[in-house]
């Protein structure tokens, strides 16, 4: 076996094992570890990528010493290693971008405690990517939820604590069908492993047997991580979870966790139950319906706030409904799109939340729109980085949120019945989009008479002003060289057959 | 209705405590009872789980006097999953717990709707 | 001996002056400085209603269900759809249920080569004679590495949301000593009695985990109980002599990181077809079964001292 081969093993085990030395460290020494932590596991899953679309197979890696159905299994293919890439980038732009509010945010003494739990979200992000057995994800589901439960209460506040109360319980009601739906699926298959378990599924379904528990567990998994990813009637916690965190949190909440449990929820699609399969049940029309509805809910809530931070946060809900609405169209284009609204999502929305934090701090620390008038003018760099961010959540070109749009549109041509619905919710939705991002866009660059907040140069917070530059560089790169990565995209999807 | 809802006797009471508990999370406003009711929606997935693992007439799944025949023992895999899913309930309930214990020395009250309404009140 | 003076002259002097202003029987001012007049309060009604209308708004505004008539409506029928949900999935599961395979039979997918390998082989693959701790700390040991670094991050959250800083400390110092029971004599007979026996029982389970019922968790959790009832009847004083946050830091660190270390090593080696130096030893004896045994103690002293935490945390936040 090639040595590049451990590196999905390694990438979870050091930012497992580093989230146990944070607790000893001080906040400085756990700081630098962190970064390093992240950056490393970047390096290992960039090699990984090269290796595997060099080879264009896809293995899995043995945990422990017995074979498939009996050890327990890791997997990794083009999607997997890409993905952990795509985490790894995110989430080291969104700690340096944030990395100054923390200061303010969170007392001093409890540092080191939040890069212990930004460690191990990192390694539950990777073993949900990478993992090949159904109860190993169920485990680090729970480690993904507590450590996101950590991220929302640091910053001590009364909304954040009542948020993340909010947060847990949804979780937890989550968690709780996920496991039951997990058990009656291991009652019918005898198997914990995904690649067992469909290959028992598909016998099932050829025989007939066991049809009504079957399907019943496939919608309970499937609605248990839709709560859990804060799909439209679920998301009530979600934008003062979002809105009041501290900035890095923010940022790692919208664009990693709930795109952790939606990759979770595309490797059960693919690797458990199997795309035909699941495409032949009812469980896509739901997911597209409720999905439209987030789309079109998510974005008239966020054009009724009035604080820039839960503005954004609202329009994450409408995001999350595109992607469920390519799920529910049921066919490998939606699905592509879908996995590219993913990424597109995550650069735009952490983007956005690091761009936002620069605003407000020249407003005084106001969120409220009456009193960031102007603040593009203050804070140069966050106004332009904001700008793009909003661009691309409308869906200009060269932004990737205008590939997305597209692939969306295409997929949606090629479904009959669900391509009127689709054509119109997107087209509503991007008005919609335009009209809240656009007036906030208006509303920083409108000249503010004399308002006597401070000015912020580029020379004044140098990082901050660079991590700016790598997203919208990412943003455009997603937007500009996007064939290459959805045949990426596609490639792996393959690979997960 | 299937054939096996009598011989799944056990099963269905998990399955009704599930709800209850699931009910319990959904609809209480008392944060305490919330967790009482999360409590029990776990533990009935590891009743629903026990119930998976047992074989009539077999016994716990050690070895004794070397005997290694597949005939005398029930089913080690549930018990493990239970094993596992009973640590993360005891750390959930313990975060819940202290998120709690916060909560009610900031505002005197366990009832979350009523947190909320002084949350407003406050205007933050 | 003091003559006593005569009234008239007595009220010229500065100590008649000063205390008659610190009673405040005469205002120094007054008489003697220019002074505005001041105009009499006449409560405008006006003004007094739309103040009370305003704050009227505002209550039916805020979050308020007594007043506010749409959070009334919402709040009905959430109620309403959260029974006929629950109602709902009883139904689908008890349908669910009825159409699963019969349990106590041995014809059902669950009972295939998989579990029957685990009893079969296990004693001679782990070494373990209890199959099941076998099957989680060796055949499917991810998971139980997940597992308990759930706990771990539980704890992490719980350190974040209630461990004070030094000021607070001393303040909440005060409250535990006056509101928590101390120095009582039964329960410290008890303790004595009490604490070493549920401790050694939970070091044998510890220690017996792979011959029998036991286990890390079950074994840890015991012990923690003792010392949970040990600070009890004892009070902090004499626990912190043994026990303190760094003891607690440090205990946690050695166990997890060698949880971690020879956990890698034995994936490494499985996964890369390589000989693990780790021998297995006669099952049934008490060093035996290879890992399964040091993992059992690093859990039970992690969850030992867990517990213990949780328990410090919950009543003053900190050790």
């Amino acid at each position: 076996m090639n040595f590049i081969c451990n590196f999905p093993f390694f990438s979870i085990l050091i930012s497992l094992f580093s989230g146990t030395i944070c607790s000893v460290l001080p906040a400085k020494a756990a700081k630098v570890v962190n970064r390093v932590v992240i950056a490393a596991v970047g390096v290992m899953s960039l090699i990984l990528l090269l290796y595997l679309l060099s080879t264009g197979e896809s293995f899995v890696y043995w945990m422990g010493h017995f074979p498939a159905p009996w050890g327990n299994e890791i997997r990794a293919g083009v999607l997997e290693a890409g993905m952990a890439l795509f985490f790894c980038i995110i989430m080291y732009l969104s700690m340096a971008g944030g990395a100054h509010k923390l200061y303010g945010e969170v007392v001093e003494s409890k540092h080191n405690l939040y890069y212990i739990l930004v460690n191990l979200l990192l390694s539950s992000l990777l073993a949900l990517v990478y993992t090949n057995d159904m109860f190993t994800a169920y485990v680090f589901v729970e480690i993904n939820t507590i450590s996101a439960c950590g991220l929302i209460m640091i910053r001590q506040v009364g909304r954040t604590i009542e948020a993340a109360v909010r947060y847990m319980i949804m979780s937890l009601l989550g968690s709780g069908l996920l496991l039951f739906g997990l058990c009656i699926m291991y009652d019918l298959t005898g198997h914990l492993l995904m690649s067992n378990m469909k290959e028992s599924v598909s016998l099932l379904m050829a025989s007939g047997e066991y049809q009504i528990p079957l399907i019943v567990s496939v919608a309970l998994m499937c609605v248990g991580l839709c709560i859990k990813s804060a799909l439209f009637p679920f998301h009530a916690w979600l934008p003062d979870a979002y809105g009041y965190s501290t900035a890095s949190s923010a940022a790692i909440l919208s664009s990693l966790v709930s795109k952790g449990y939606i990759f979770l929820l595309i490797k059960i699609i693919y690797r458990v139950i199997g795309f035909d399969i699941f495409n032949s049940t009812r469980i896509i029309d739901v997911l597209f319906v409720f999905g439209l509805m987030g789309m079109i809910f998510g974005s008239i809530s966020a054009i009724r706030e009035n604080d820039i931070r839960r503005m954004i946060a609202f329009s994450s809900v409408a995001q999350i409904g595109y992607i469920y609405m390519g799920f529910g169209m049921g066919t490998q284009a939606g699905m592509v799109a879908s996995i590219f609204h993913i990424l597109s999502h995550a650069a735009t929305k952490s983007l956005l939340f690091i761009a936002a934090i620069g605003l407000t701090d020249v407003s005084g620390g106001s969120r409220k729109f009456v009193d960031l008038t102007g603040a593009a003018y203050r804070n140069k760099w966050a106004g332009a980085a904001f700008m793009a961010g909003s661009l691309s959540m409308v869906g200009v070109p060269l932004f990737s949120g205008f590939i997305s749009k597209l692939l969306f549109s295409q997929a949606a041509v090629q479904v009959e019945g669900k391509m009127l619905a689709s054509l119109i919710v997107l087209g509503i939705s991007t008005v919609l989009n335009a009209i809240y991002f656009m007036k906030t866009v208006i509303r920083i660059y409108t000249p503010a008479r004399e308002s006597g907040y401070s000015i912020v140069t580029f020379k004044d917070m140098k990082s901050y002003g660079i991590v700016l530059i790598c997203f919208i560089v990412l943003n455009v790169i997603l937007g500009v060289s996007s064939q290459p990565i959805v045949d990426m995209i596609e490639q792996g999807l393959a690979m997960f057959a | 209705m299937g054939p096996n809802l009598l011989a799944n006797y056990g099963e269905a009471v998990s399955a009704i405590l599930f709800c209850i508990g699931f009910t319990n999370l959904l609809l209480q406003t008392n944060l305490i009872k919330k967790i009482i009711g999360l409590n029990v929606m776990d533990s009935a997935i590891y009743l629903f789980l026990a119930e998976k693992g047992y074989i009539a007439g077999r016994v716990a799944p050690i070895v004794v006097n070397g005997v290694t025949s597949t005939e005398a023992y029930i089913n080690p895999i549930p018990s493990g999953l239970v094993l596992t899913g009973i640590v993360v309930s005891v750390s959930v309930t313990a975060l819940m717990l202290s998120l709690t214990i916060r909560l009610y020395t900031r505002y005197h009250t366990l009832d979350l709707d009523e947190i909320s309404a002084q949350l407003k009140k406050e205007g933050k | 001996m003091s003559k006593k003076r005569p009234a008239a002259e007595y009220q010229k002097t500065f100590a008649f002056r000063f205390f008659r202003w610190l009673s405040g029987a005469k205002d120094p001012y007054l008489g003697e400085v220019e002074m505005q007049p001041q105009e009499e309060y006449v409560p405008d009604p006006e003004a007094a209603l739309r103040h009370e209308k305003e704050h009227d708004a505002i209550l039916d505004k805020v979050y308020d269900p007594e007043r506010n008539m749409e959070m009334k409506l919402f709040r009905k029928l959430y109620h309403a759809t959260s029974i006929l949900f629950c109602l709902f999935l009883i139904a689908l599961l008890l349908v669910t249920i009825s159409w699963l395979p019969a349990i106590g039979t041995v014809e059902r997918p669950v009972n295939n080569e998989v579990a029957g390998r685990y009893i079969e082989n296990g004693l001679e693959e782990t070494g373990a004679v209890n199959i099941v701790a076998g099957m989680i700390l060796d055949y499917r040991a991810f998971d139980t590495l997940g597992e308990s670094h759930v706990l771990f991050v539980a704890t992490i959250t719980v350190l974040i949301l209630l461990r004070l800083n030094k000021t607070e400390k001393n303040e909440a110092e005060v409250n535990d000593r006056r509101f928590e029971p101390k120095n009582d004599a039964i329960l410290q007979l008890a303790a004595t009695f009490l604490v070493p026996i549920i401790i050694i029982f939970g070091i044998y389970i510890i220690l017996n985990g792979h011959l029998g019922p036991g286990g890390g968790f079950s074994g840890g959790a015991v012990i923690g109980a003792g010392l949970v009832l040990y600070l009890n009847a004892f009070g902090f004083q004499k626990t912190e002599r043994f026990f303190t946050e760094k003891t607690y830091k440090w205990i946690c660190f050695f166990s997890l990181s060698f949880y971690c270390l020879a956990k890698s090593y034995s994936f490494y080696t499985g996964a890369n077809q390589l000989h693990s130096v780790i021998p297995k030893g006669t099952p049934g004896a008490i060093l035996s079964s290879g890992l399964i045994l040091p993992l059992n103690i690093a859990v039970g002293l992690v969850v030992a001292c867990t517990i213990y935490a949780f328990y410090a945390m919950f009543r003053k936040g900190g050790f």
